[in-house]
């Protein structure tokens, strides 16, 4: 006997796996402004990852170290192939490009106190370098752009490094975005634009075109540094195998690769979640490509775009990296989007861990902005200690794993110390999936 | 003045921009002649004295990229990327100067005599350039301050996207670029063009004859109705 009218049990409210909600209020804001979603950050969709992959430890078959007994070394040489001076880091973990501009002043403090504190390098970005940026960083790669915005000789003479930009992970093949809100006298000024404009960054070089333009250039910049500087260049990943292989041909020192994982200071929600591909896909490709070349090791290798803790960064260098670099995780160690300002990013109608409108300049933890009142919020010398501190515990998390693998040298971490759980990640880094010898698309490993 | 000569047949490139990299103290006021240049790239790049260079023939790519304070002269013609980001100083090509021809520059003079071609002036930063001929399409994109001086005519797309530079050229324009109109020249514009055509060589041409162009200053700010302009 069929239930009465108004007691038919009704199906739970189904959400369209297609239209789910996130979707459903991006057509709304779509249809609201007319315009496309402009934020900061990096892909945010879930990819296959580190977290994809698992060490394997030492056993009966391998012998581990003792941990904080043994020794681990963790120090890196960069620029060996070309220049006079090379780097030395005592840890492989160093800071990402980020601007004077997309970051205010005392966070670029911050991040050199920080680096400088354990030994490693930061890095400048689009806009050119400032003093406090200088005199805080013992080791500075000064960014080459192709908005060349705030380029400066004698600022080429006074980084550590310089890193020709052709790419980066959340972007690759667009320029860079500074909204008129974070356009300040002094950023319009280093940059020689009207205060206040939406400043659009070039996506290409505009002195060079291809790969043997870039030869020429990269010899321009050496002969004007007299060789002495190692000379990076920067790619995000999209097709690592040739872009590296062209990027050493060009005479890179260093290769900086960049997933779609890595943050930018603004740009396109589309362009960020749909171009690019996951930093895991494109170490593999990258180091073949050095190894094909007779460069693995003599031109080094930094990847980049969701490193967060020891552990990505051991895998990374056991796939083939011999540094990784950090901008996201960075700013988090410094305070950018902390539960404890909830309140705040509540009024701008997001939450912590969410906050991504960095291009509005409203940063509540006085980070990602040029306002003078929330800039002041931001403590340079504190954020730098516990930047050093997140920086500390990243390589020691590195050399636990390390020592029990076995391995006297983060750099010593190899392929075979790892195993993939999925068969996505499996087929990415050229790890058998856990528990079997298949990796997906060879015949045997 | 004390004169220096190197032969680029004989001397490896390197040697000579290290030497022209010395210290102020040894190059002030010095001359340098290199001969043989034969086209080789990155001839006298990042100079940051008061010396005089001659280049006595072709060059590559970047000639007297970067320079500042010093006074470089091409007796020939320049690949790409002539005097590119030069901070100050003088660069004087008296040939043709292929593309990209001051890219970046923020300061100082860039003269050609001959013609130069795609994207001249890209992204200028405030200095001054000069062509004695004609310029190639697409030059002065994205050109943030300075001055673009062009006694012949213009390619396509002039000015696109252009922030505050100047652009005079006397000749024909095919096309200007997004967000670049015509302007009108005031007095004090006026008076940059005759400074300038001045310290170029050219004080026999009348400002009278070039037209000013710069921003409308439309695309400053994102603007959905000007999206069919991106």
């Amino acid at each position: 006997m069929a239930d009465t009218p108004n007691k038919i049990p009704q199906t739970e409210p189904h959400q369209s796996w297609t239209f789910d909600k996130l979707t459903n209020s991006q057509i709304r804001r779509a249809a609201a402004t007319g315009i496309y979603d402009i934020r900061g950050g990096g892909a945010k969709r879930k990819v296959p990852h580190f977290d994809d992959l698992l060490f394997l430890g030492a056993s009966v078959s391998r012998y581990p170290l003792e941990g904080y007994r043994e020794k681990c070394g963790t120090d890196v040489v960069l620029g060996t192939r070309f220049a006079k001076k090379p780097i030395h880091l005592k840890t492989p973990v160093t800071i990402a490009g980020m601007s004077f501009g997309a970051l205010s002043a005392p966070a670029k403090e911050a991040l050199g106190r920080g680096a400088g504190a354990v030994g490693t390098s930061t890095t400048t970005g689009d806009g050119g370098m400032t003093p406090e940026e200088r005199g805080q960083s013992k080791i500075l790669v000064y960014q080459y752009l192709p908005s060349r915005y705030g380029m400066n000789p004698d600022d080429l003479r006074k980084a550590d490094a310089i890193e020709v930009v052709i790419g980066q992970g959340a972007k690759p093949g667009g320029g860079g975005m500074l909204l008129g809100q974070k356009i300040s006298a002094r950023v319009a000024k280093m940059r020689c634009l009207p205060e206040g404009i939406d400043q659009r960054s070039s996506c290409r070089h505009p002195d060079w075109t291809g790969p043997d333009d870039l030869e020429i250039k990269i010899a321009e910049i050496r002969e004007i540094t007299d060789w002495e500087k190692p000379i990076y260049v920067k790619i995000g990943a999209t097709r690592p195998y040739f872009d590296v292989a062209l990027a050493v041909k060009a005479g890179a020192d260093v290769v900086v690769l960049d997933g779609m994982q890595g943050g930018t200071a603004a740009t396109q929600e589309v362009f960020i979640e749909h171009v690019g591909i996951p930093i895991l896909a494109a170490i593999r490709p990258a180091v073949q490509a050095l190894q094909d070349l007779g460069m693995h090791r003599k031109v080094q290798l930094i990847v980049s775009g969701g490193i967060r803790n020891g552990a990505d960064v051991a895998k990374a260098m056991a796939l083939g990296a011999d540094a990784v670099a950090i901008g996201t995780a960075a700013l988090i160690a410094m305070g950018d989007n902390d539960p404890a300002l909830e309140a705040e990013y509540n009024k701008l109608g997001t939450t912590a861990g969410a906050y991504d409108d960095w291009h509005e300049g409203r940063d509540p933890a006085g980070i990602t902005t040029q306002d003078p009142e929330l800039m002041k919020r931001f403590d340079p010398v504190k954020g730098g200690q516990r930047l050093a501190n997140y920086l500390t515990v990243m390589t020691m998390e590195a050399q636990v794993i390390a020592r029990a693998c076995g391995k006297s040298h983060l750099h010593n971490l190899e392929p075979e110390d790892l195993v993939a759980l999925t068969i996505e990640a499996s087929a990415m880094a050229k790890v058998p999936l856990a528990g079997t010898n298949w990796i997906p698309g060879m015949d045997k490993f | 003045m004390e004169s220096i000569k190197y032969d680029l047949a004989k001397t490896p490139l390197r040697e000579v921009n290290q030497f022209l990299h010395s210290d102020a103290s040894v190059l002030n006021g010095k001359h340098i002649d290199i001969q043989n240049p034969n086209g080789a790239h990155n001839i006298a790049v990042g100079l940051k004295s008061e010396a005089k260079v001659n280049i006595h023939g072709h060059a590559g790519y970047y000639a007297a990229g970067m320079n500042q304070i010093a006074d470089v002269t091409i007796e020939g013609s320049v690949g790409a990327g002539v005097a590119e980001n030069m901070m100050s100083g003088r660069v004087h090509v008296k040939g043709f100067a292929s593309n990209a021809a001051g890219a970046t520059a923020q300061g100082g003079l860039l003269v050609i005599d001959g013609d130069a071609g795609l994207r001249c002036a890209i992204s200028l930063k405030g200095a001054d350039i000069v062509v004695g001929g004609s310029v190639g399409s697409f030059s002065a994109f994205m050109a943030q301050a300075g001055n673009l001086v062009v006694l012949g005519d213009a390619g396509e797309g002039l000015g696109d996207s252009i922030y505050e530079a100047r652009l005079f050229v006397r000749g024909k324009v095919k096309s200007l670029g997004a967000d670049c109109e015509v302007k009108t020249m005031g007095p004090e514009e006026r008076k940059i063009l005759v400074d300038l055509l001045s310290r170029s060589g050219h004080s026999d041409v009348s400002p009278e004859s070039f037209t000013l162009y710069g921003s409308a200053r439309t695309l400053y700010h994102f603007n959905v109705a000007k999206s069919g302009a991106y």
